[in-house]
This record gives C-alpha cells, sequence and structure tokens, in this order.
C-alpha cells in the first residue's frame, strides 16, 4: 500500500454566478454549481461551450468578469486558499515537458520548489507512475509515449503534488477506446483511493456517464441540466436530449 | 513592432528581479550556454573569417594605390572590433538562437507547457527566460570576442595572400598595434553585450505571446528574428554616437 491515501481528503468548490466575456462575446453566462468533497463531479458538452474557459477560471489562468469561485467557503484566488489547499490538472495534451524525461516532469513540482532530497524524490516519482501503471518509464521522453501513456504519466505529475481537488480537461481525447477506458479506469481507481475530489471536463459522454457521480450539461455558457447521471439521462431539455443521443447512422 | 514594448520592458525587469536565483537555475543556465556559444562556433568562425577577408578586400587595394598600405590593418581591424563583428554576430545569433528561444517557448504556449508550469506554481520568466537571457548575455560578448580574432585573422590573410595587395603579415600587425586600442575592442563587447539582452527579450516575449497553433509558432519565430535585427541596427546607431561622444 503506498502512502497516496495518507494525507490527502477532498475540498467542496463552489462556483457563483461565474461571467467571462472575450472581446465582447460572452462565453460564460452566470455558472452556479457545486462539487462535493470527495466526488468525481463531470461538466459535459459540446465544443465551444465554455468548458475549457470555465477551467481555466479554476486553476487562475484567467480572472472572471464577475462571480465567485469559492474552496471550502473561501475564495479560490485568496493566497490562504492558495497556501492551505493544493490543487492540480491534467490537461488535454498532458501538457508534459519535452525536453524533460517522464521522471523529471512528474518530479517537476518536487525539484523546481525543493521540496525534497533528489532521492526522495525519485522514490516519490515511482511510486507515483506506479500508480498509473507506467512503473519503469523514468527515463522515457515524452515523444517516445503513446497518447495515453502520456496523459497517465500526465495524472502521475499531478498526484506528486498531492491534491484536493483534481481537475481534468478532456482526458479522454484523441484516445483509441482502449486507452480512453484505462484513463477512466484510473479517474476511478484515484478516487476510491484518495477521496480527493475530480472536476472531469469531456465531451465523451461514455466517459462522463462512466465515471461520475453527477454530471452537469453546459452549451454557450449555461448549465442545462445537473444532477445525478440517472436524472440527467431522463433531462426534459431538449438541448441535453439532442447532446446525448446525438450519434452518426450510415444513409445506407 | 513597437506595440508590445512595454511588456517586453516588464519581462525585462522581471527577469531582472529573477537574477538572484540564477545560481539555483545554474544547469539551465549551462545548457542554454553551451547551446549558445559552442553550436555556434564554427558558424562564427566561418562567416567571422570571410568578413575580415572582404572588408580587407574592399578597402586594402585602394589604400595601397593611394600610398596608404601602412594604415590598412588599422582600418581593417577597427571596422571589426568596433563594427562588423558586433552587428554581424549579433544577426547571426538573433537568426540562429532568438529563432530557437521563440519557436520553443512558443510551442510551450501552444501545447500547454507554460500553463502546466503555472499551475505548479512555477514561475515561467524564473523557469524559462532569466536561464535563457543570462546564458545569451555572457555567450554573445565571448562569440564577438572569437569572432574579432577570426576576423582579423581573415583579413591579415587576405592582405598576405592578395595580388592587389601584397602587405606583409607583420607589416599589418605593426599597423593594426598602432591603430587598434583595447578600448575600441571593448567597445564592440560592449555593444553586443546590449544586443545580447535585445535579442533575449524580444524572442522570449515572442515565444511567451504566441497564439494559434503551428502558424502562430511560425509567426512568432519570424517576428523575433525580424524584430531583434531591426532593433539591432537602430541600437547599434545610438550606441555607436554614444561611444563616441
Amino acid at each position: 500500500m503506498n502512502s497516496l491515501a495518507s494525507n490527502q481528503h477532498g475540498v467542496r468548490l463552489q462556483v457563483r454566478g461565474l461571467h467571462k466575456s472575450f472581446d465582447g462575446q460572452e462565453v460564460l453566462k452566470g455558472l452556479d454549481f457545486e462539487v462535493n468533497p470527495g466526488e468525481i463531479f463531470t461538466i459535459m458538452g459540446p465544443s465551444g461551450s465554455g468548458k475549457t474557459v470555465l477551467l481555466k477560471h479554476l486553476i487562475g489562468l484567467e480572472q472572471p468578469d464577475a462571480g465567485d469561485i469559492l474552496i471550502e467557503g473561501r475564495p479560490i484566488s485568496s493566497p490562504e486558499v492558495m497556501d492551505q489547499y493544493r490543487m492540480a490538472m491534467v490537461f488535454q495534451s498532458g501538457a508534459l515537458l519535452n525536453s524533460l524525461t517522464v521522471g523529471e516532469n512528474v518530479g517537476l513540482y518536487l525539484s523546481e520548489h525543493r521540496l525534497k532530497a533528489p532521492e526522495e524524490i525519485a522514490r516519490i516519482v515511482a511510486e507515483k507512475l506506479e500508480v498509473v501503471g507506467l512503473k519503469d518509464a523514468e527515463n522515457k521522453m515524452p515523444s517516445d509515449l503513446s497518447g495515453g501513456m502520456t496523459k497517465r504519466v500526465a495524472i502521475a505529475r499531478a498526484l506528486v503534488i498531492e491534491p484536493q481537488l483534481i481537475l481534468y480537461d478532456e482526458p479522454t481525447s484523441e484516445l483509441d477506446p482502449l486507452s480512453a477506458v484505462a484513463v477512466a479506469e484510473e479517474i476511478v481507481r484515484l478516487q476510491e483511493r484518495t477521496h480527493l475530489t475530480s472536476l472531469v471536463v469531456t465531451h465523451d459522454r461514455d466517459l462522463a456517464f462512466g465515471v461520475a457521480d453527477r454530471i452537469a450539461v453546459i452549451n454557450e455558457g449555461r448549465i442545462l441540466a445537473i444532477g445525478a447521471p440517472q436524472d440527467v439521462r431522463r433531462d426534459p431539455n431538449r438541448l441535453v436530449q439532442k447532446f446525448l443521443e446525438a450519434s452518426f447512422r450510415h444513409p445506407h | 513592432m513597437f506595440e508590445n514594448v512595454g511588456e517586453m520592458v516588464v519581462l525585462f525587469w522581471r527577469a531582472l528581479l529573477a537574477m538572484p536565483l540564477a545560481w539555483r537555475q545554474r544547469q539551465k543556465v549551462f545548457e542554454q550556454f553551451f547551446e549558445i556559444g559552442n553550436a555556434s562556433l564554427l558558424m562564427v568562425s566561418i562567416l567571422s573569417f570571410f568578413v575580415g577577408g572582404v572588408i580587407a578586400l574592399q578597402t586594402a587595394p585602394t589604400m595601397v594605390e593611394h600610398g596608404l598600405a601602412s594604415t590598412v590593418g588599422g582600418v581593417v581591424g577597427i571596422a571589426i572590433c568596433r563594427e562588423l563583428a558586433p552587428v554581424i554576430m549579433s544577426i547571426l545569433i538573433a537568426g540562429r538562437i532568438g529563432s530557437a528561444m521563440a519557436a520553443e517557448i512558443g510551442s510551450m504556449r501552444v501545447y500547454q507547457e507554460i500553463d502546466a508550469l503555472r499551475t505548479m506554481n512555477i514561475n515561467p520568466i524564473e523557469y524559462l527566460v532569466m536561464p535563457r537571457l543570462l546564458a545569451i548575455a555572457f555567450a554573445l560578448p565571448l562569440l564577438v570576442i572569437f569572432a574579432i580574432l577570426v576576423g582579423w585573422l581573415g583579413g591579415a590573410s587576405v592582405c598576405m595572400v592578395n595580388h592587389d595587395i601584397r602587405i606583409p603579415f607583420p607589416s599589418f600587425l605593426s599597423t593594426f598595434q598602432n591603430v587598434v586600442r583595447l578600448k575600441d575592442v571593448l567597445n564592440g563587447v560592449f555593444k553586443s553585450f546590449i544586443f545580447a539582452w535585445v535579442i533575449g527579450v524580444v524572442s522570449c516575449h515572442q515565444g511567451l505571446i504566441t497564439r494559434g497553433g503551428p502558424r502562430g509558432i511560425g509567426r512568432s519565430v519570424t517576428k523575433a528574428v525580424v524584430n531583434s535585427i531591426v532593433l539591432i541596427v537602430i541600437l547599434d546607431y545610438l550606441l555607436t554616437r554614444l561611444l563616441m561622444s
């Protein structure tokens, strides 16, 4: 048993009336939702619905025009919150630094902030890579990895921070079905072991319904439906049903 | 070109504030220094040897014809160390290293690697920009000193072997020694030190503001090189006026 679950617990995330415009075009139109500690909350919606912009607000890469983002009831932008709670993000592309090995990528947070001795960092890196099923991959370069492996290394890098909130941006995009299933299983397994709060942004319906405790469907910057997966499936909103049922059928 | 001058000044200032962390980032500084210096040495040698040769070829026959053979060494020496070596080497480095800096940082920007650094609370200016600025600020002046020596050698070689010039090496050297002063060399080295910061700041800034995928990276690289060269030429004039006064 590794030490992953030892000092982690999820946090409550609240988003209240979030508005954001770019060049006069409103991308987020008053988003309101709450993510409970230790749950996997999935935000699902078509491309361009504002999902990634929302994530950028959550990690502080964008500032809202109006509204609040709270962790445990306190604004996410306050220095005390940043000091007290840790969050990590798994980017759509994985965003591994191409000039570093897998091991250096995973240990980057610890080595740059000088939080541990090099031997201890090596031990933690090996442990986190084992957690995501990539034992002995330390010396590989990111260019040697498949899409699925890249995502799993990105998850390992996020785990090093020992986050209480982990954000996933389109974790199964550009993956073959088998790799997508492996990443989805990883998300669920991590949540079960660590009880951290997970927020998954995706347009992959299988992933959303497969991993989520609750789901929000957004479109054009507004939440159309929110609730447990079975409730969202039965939601009467026409756009929600259209999104959930959309599939290609060959005309012949 | 000048729309981002304010941002570049801020970037330069933040990079200066990050300099106390240089020792922590010494591995990255050394890697960049090696990349700029060692990898450019052959190009610098070829370029400066032939630039020295060309300046001798352009000036010496006329001077010899007018009985000024005794000043050829000095003219070639001054032209190379004050002007040609710092400017041409800086333009070479802007093309070779500035473009690489803009492309590398630009692709990190486009592929969210810089966002990933920020989420890990790692400052991209400390991690990416400061080591590059420091490395180029040391490497370019050293390359220019090397280029000055090779350029003089190129000028002297052409003066010796060209049928229209025929100035023996001892004679070239003696006039050279009478005219060229240490101050002239330092003048060129100082210019290259300033140009190094310009190349570094312009290239890193273009990388950091890259938008729009591979095409955006291409645009950033072009802008980094062109803007650096334009600024080098303008600053060369201003610095020359300043250093001559």
